[in-house]
């Protein structure tokens, strides 16, 4: 059992080292599905292994190995896992979980005000244009989701550049991308390793709405100039309230390019191919730390079971 | 257009959708309204008082306009629709730690050189 617990981990490290590398070279919209599938799987199989890390602790426990009839000491001498290591596991399970509940409430709450307002936003159709000289456009999650677009950023974009923003929101809301970024900000929750992975699919879902554009539009260079010249007009006269989280952002990001620059950058190259290779092996690696946890779980049946007739 | 937040029973709601069904009705109104004309247009029997209330309080928030005419106040919206509720949306959505992150803003804040390597690659 003792390597196969750590083999999920290991995948993590992997998945988070290799996130940037596969959201630029495969399609937007497969490394989207890739990147939340895999952290939604790899938080999941990370969370198990430390739950069977913490179970080895506790069937030590004479007490708690009377009630399962089992042999403590049968167990201790198989050793599945050190005592300060299962108690480790155990707090790193605890403070996992506590952290995805909080996520979870925080960006559900932050779902739900979003649902109700794009109810109460006036009118039927999908998108709202409102009266405000600051630049912006953002989808709001909903069921359906709606746009809102500002008559600033309006003025300041051409009509092919319009039709640009407007065939990205739309992707935005047609597939629901606010529930692949909230899937993997809650992955990341519970295994802070998984956050370059979570921040990958925040940038994907761009792309994706990026592409659908340029394909819609035809124009894949019109699209990159909509992006750019949406971001220079935007940074010129900022939103009301300026966004806190994006100036710590900007901070840490430092030197590197940011998502803007990044994405029409990809747009100015064609449109990437699919990569099957690079799929699959992503693929396997995750299936590795799926089957390695489900492994562990079966080698700790057997130990118990070994340690009912191990009187 | 203004059907859909009027159609709802306004009974069902409480403190903050009365607001909103209140505001539909001056929103489709285009005209001032006295209390009674907002009472006459909601589909639930609201107390007079009860409208009254309502309407001050959006007042208070800066929602409404109001102007003596006879013996009451008639009400306007101070923004035109979209745009009034646009801000609303931003204020509400203000409270939530997690509201950037549900919003999927066509662009993100740049930085400094980011804004630079943009200016280049558009040459």
């Amino acid at each position: 059992m003792h390597l196969l617990v750590y083999l999920p981990l290991v995948v993590t490290v992997l998945a988070a080292l290799a996130a940037r590398t596969l959201s630029d070279r495969l399609p937007p919209v497969t490394a989207t599905w890739l990147l939340t599938g895999s952290a939604v799987v790899l938080a999941a199989t990370t969370g198990a292994v430390l739950g069977l890390l913490a179970l080895t602790a506790l069937i030590q426990v004479p007490m708690i190995a009377a009630t399962g009839d089992w042999s403590a000491r049968f167990i201790s001498q198989h050793d599945p896992a050190s005592l300060p290591v299962a108690i480790l596991a155990g707090g790193a399970l605890t403070v996992a979980a506590t952290a995805a509940a909080r996520t979870l409430w925080r960006r559900g709450r932050a779902i739900a005000v979003a649902h109700r307002h794009a109810r109460e936003l006036p009118g039927n159709g999908k998108v709202v244009i409102a009266e405000d000289e600051a630049p912006d456009a953002y989808t709001l999650p909903g069921v359906p989701c709606r746009i809102v677009v500002t008559t600033g950023m309006l003025r300041v974009l051409s009509r092919p550049e319009q039709r640009v923003l407007l065939a990205h929101e739309r992707a935005h809301a047609a597939w629901y991308h606010y529930l692949f970024t909230t899937a993997a900000r809650l992955a990341a929750a519970a295994n802070p390793l998984l956050r370059p992975v979570a921040a990958e699919v925040g940038y994907t879902v761009e792309r994706w709405a990026d592409e659908r554009a340029a394909a819609l539009t035809g124009d894949r260079k019109v699209t990159a100039h909509a992006i750019a010249r949406a971001a220079l007009a935007a940074k010129e006269t900022p939103v009301r309230d300026p966004d806190a989280l994006g100036v710590i952002g900007a901070l840490a990001r430092g030197k590197r390019p940011g998502p803007v620059p990044r994405r029409v950058a990809a747009l100015l190259r064609p449109a990437p191919r699919h990569n099957a290779l690079l799929l699959l092996v992503a693929l396997a690696l995750v299936g590795v730390a799926g089957v390695s946890a489900l492994a562990a779980a079966r080698d700790l049946h057997a130990l118990l079971e070994l340690a009912q007739g191990g009187h | 257009m203004r059907g859909d937040v009027q159609r709802a029973s306004v009974s069902r709601r409480k403190g903050g959708e009365l607001e909103s069904a209140v505001l539909a009705v001056l929103q489709a109104a285009r005209a001032p309204l006295s209390p009674g004309e907002v009472r006459e247009q909601l589909d639930d029997d609201l107390a007079y008082t009860t409208v009254v209330t309502i309407l001050s309080r959006l007042h208070a928030k800066g929602v409404l306009e109001r102007r003596k005419e006879g013996r009451a106040f008639v009400y306007t919206p101070v923004a035109d629709e979209p745009g009034l509720a646009a801000r609303r949306l931003a204020k509400m959505l203000d409270a939530e730690p997690d509201r950037q992150a549900v919003l999927a803003r066509f662009v993100s804040n740049l930085s400094e050189s980011d804004e630079e390597l943009l200016r280049r690659m558009l040459g």
